[in-house]
């Protein structure tokens, strides 16, 4: 374990001195943790709602807000409940962001030989790689979901708009499926990675894997479904599996001599 | 010179000493093959302890696979090797402990500084005093005073330097040098050598990979050429001798077409070439015969101005090997 953090603590010195890195990290979080906070405040007065009725929503949502809620809280809690894809779009971003200028800039400057040649094991490696990407990632996510809370109390959502914010549904959204997301993100830069040659093409490749959230976001917006608890425990579960095949790829990838003989 | 005499004394002394008591490489028909392309063909070789091997061969001859395996960053495809004591494929772990290698391309992270480059590395190696280690190094090769600035800032000699220091941080028992000098410019690459020189004189083992034939004639003990397969394994006066004959050159006043024929008659005189006023003769054993071939010359008038034996250098013979291989391999096709 020892090693994997002399492996975290170079990537972060490393990596961080790249400023479009050091911008994903930073920026995106800040703006997905203040677009929900600044819809928060333009809608915090039930007036803004006034004459919303049941009908407005989607059905299923309705379902969600339960007989507590009323209409404008309602309304108020769809439209906040949306940015709840942010804060699982940002695990999925930036590790993807520092992984890929990672693993990309090791291949272009040719530093993985080196470091192979040393009495490190792949799975230290990439355990290295993986944790100095994840970890801000969720670090970042936490924060700025923290962060929301926060602002959330100050400025004076209904309390059971609050309460519904912040509970079992986007805990576990943002504590167990965000690391998730990141660990497949992860995954996913490796692999392509290894087969690109330039970060920003590994990048935006990688970036592919945000699309299911996508898909999901707009699956909300037009109301086929909503995420629930039981949506996302199908997801962490999905996940669960997913991750597990993706690492033994990613693992598999990551071995010395196909990573000297192989990755071009 | 005398300095430079005892310490070449001195390192055949412990060369000689190390080699009764320590094989620190040996290879058993290793063998790599990537898909179709057979990339080093049972290659044999033993390298001793405090020896300074040299590994000659063209572009693309598998040289740095070769490195690569003994290194154990990548795997055989069939024969044995022991590095270290530390069986190939078995102790890849103990392997990488105790070696050191300075890849072709130095592979040095140019946003970090020099200082924090080797630190990494030397947690890597599990060194135990890194600091002091790294101190020690960067003064040795004159980076002391560069230790906080970025690696982008330095020049291609003193990343090759700070390479250098990097594979030596963990006092490797051996050290694999691909290309030490390559890129250099002649004051840089001169104190390369120079420091490989050094280190040789402590005894250590040196396993060097390079495309400069003067540098290897100069600091190597033993030379192996390889293309695919070893060619020849020798010292480099043994390989000269072995490929070709020893040359004298007699500066006359008058190369007679007479002298090539008269020379020619001796069973000794494996070739005679006549160049304007020099006969170039390749003799057997010429501290015995160049007296027979003087008398032979004076008997027939001719004027010896001048008698010195040409010594052919590396690069001759390293071509005629390269080529005769290139023509067999042809040949076979």
């Amino acid at each position: 374990m020892n090693k994997v953090w002399i492996i975290v603590r170079k990537e972060w010195a490393e990596v961080f001195k790249n400023r479009f890195v050091l911008f994903t990290v930073g920026f995106l979080p800040l703006l997905f943790t203040a677009l929900p906070l600044i819809t928060l405040y333009a809608t915090r007065n039930a007036g803004d709602f006034g004459g919303l009725t049941s009908s407005d929503m989607p059905s299923s949502f309705l379902d969600l807000c339960g007989g507590e809620m009323s209409p404008a809280e309602c309304g108020q809690f769809y439209i906040i409940s949306q940015f709840m894809l942010l804060f699982m779009i940002m695990p999925l971003a930036i590790p993807v962001t520092i992984a890929s200028y990672s693993i990309v800039g090791e291949k272009t400057t040719r530093t993985l030989e080196p470091v192979l040649a040393t009495p490190v094991t792949t799975t230290e490696l990439l355990a290295g790689k993986g944790l100095a990407a994840i970890l801000p990632a969720i670090g970042a996510t936490w924060l700025g979901f923290g962060i929301f809370a926060v602002g959330a109390r100050i400025l004076s959502a209904s309390p059971i708009v609050l309460g519904r914010l912040t509970d079992a549904l986007w805990l576990s959204a943002i504590f167990i499926v965000g690391p998730l997301l990141s660990i497949a993100a992860v995954s996913v830069a490796v692999m392509v990675s290894s087969r690109a040659n330039d970060p920003r093409v590994a990048e935006q490749l990688s970036m592919l894997v945000i699309l299911p959230l996508i898909g999901l976001f707009f699956g909300q917006i037009a109301g086929l479904f909503f995420i629930n608890e039981q949506l996302i425990t199908w997801m962490a579960f999905i996940l669960l599996v997913v991750d597990a095949g993706l690492l033994a790829l990613a693992t598999h990838l990551f071995q010395r001599e196909t990573i000297l003989t192989r990755w071009k | 010179m005398l300095f430079s005499f005892c310490l070449y004394l001195e390192k055949q002394l412990i060369i000689n000493k190390d080699r009764q008591v320590e094989t620190m490489i040996k290879t058993d028909a290793i063998t790599k093959r990537f898909d179709d392309v057979l990339a080093v063909d049972q290659l044999s070789l033993e390298v001793s302890a405090g020896e300074v091997f040299g590994f000659l061969g063209p572009n693309g001859a598998g040289k740095t696979t070769t490195i690569r395996m003994l290194t154990a960053l990548i795997a055989p495809t069939t024969g044995t090797a022991i590095v270290a004591g530390a069986e190939l494929g078995k102790n890849d772990y103990q392997i990488r402990k105790v070696v050191g290698i300075l890849t072709e391309s130095p592979g040095l992270y140019n946003r970090l500084s020099a200082e924090r480059n080797l630190d990494f590395f030397a947690r890597l190696y599990e060194v135990e005093n890194v600091s002091a280690q790294i101190e020690r190094y960067l003064r040795m090769l004159d980076l002391w005073d560069r230790r906080q600035d970025a690696v982008a800032e330095f020049s291609k000699g003193m990343r090759q330097k700070l390479a250098i220091a990097r594979a030596l941080l963990h006092e490797p028992q051996i050290l694999f040098l691909d290309e030490p000098t390559s890129g250099l410019d002649p004051e840089a690459a001169r104190l390369v050598r120079d420091f490989i020189d050094e280190l040789s004189s402590e005894g250590r083992t040196i396993f060097m990979c390079t495309h400069n034939l003067d540098e290897a004639d100069r600091l190597c003990d033993r030379i192996a050429v390889f293309n695919g397969h070893l060619l020849a394994l020798d010292t480099p006066s043994a390989l000269r001798r072995s490929v070709y004959a020893r040359t004298v050159v007699f500066h006359l006043g008058d190369a007679h077409p007479g002298f090539v024929e008269r020379l020619e008659a001796f069973p000794f005189v494996r070739s005679v070439e006549a160049l304007q006023d020099k006969l170039v003769v390749g003799l057997d054993e010429p501290e015995v015969n160049n007296p027979i071939i003087v008398r032979a010359l004076v008997e027939m008038g001719a004027e010896i101005q001048f008698v010195g034996e040409l010594r052919r250098s590396l690069e001759d013979v390293y071509l005629r090997l390269v080529n005769q291989h290139d023509r067999a391999s042809d040949d076979a096709r």
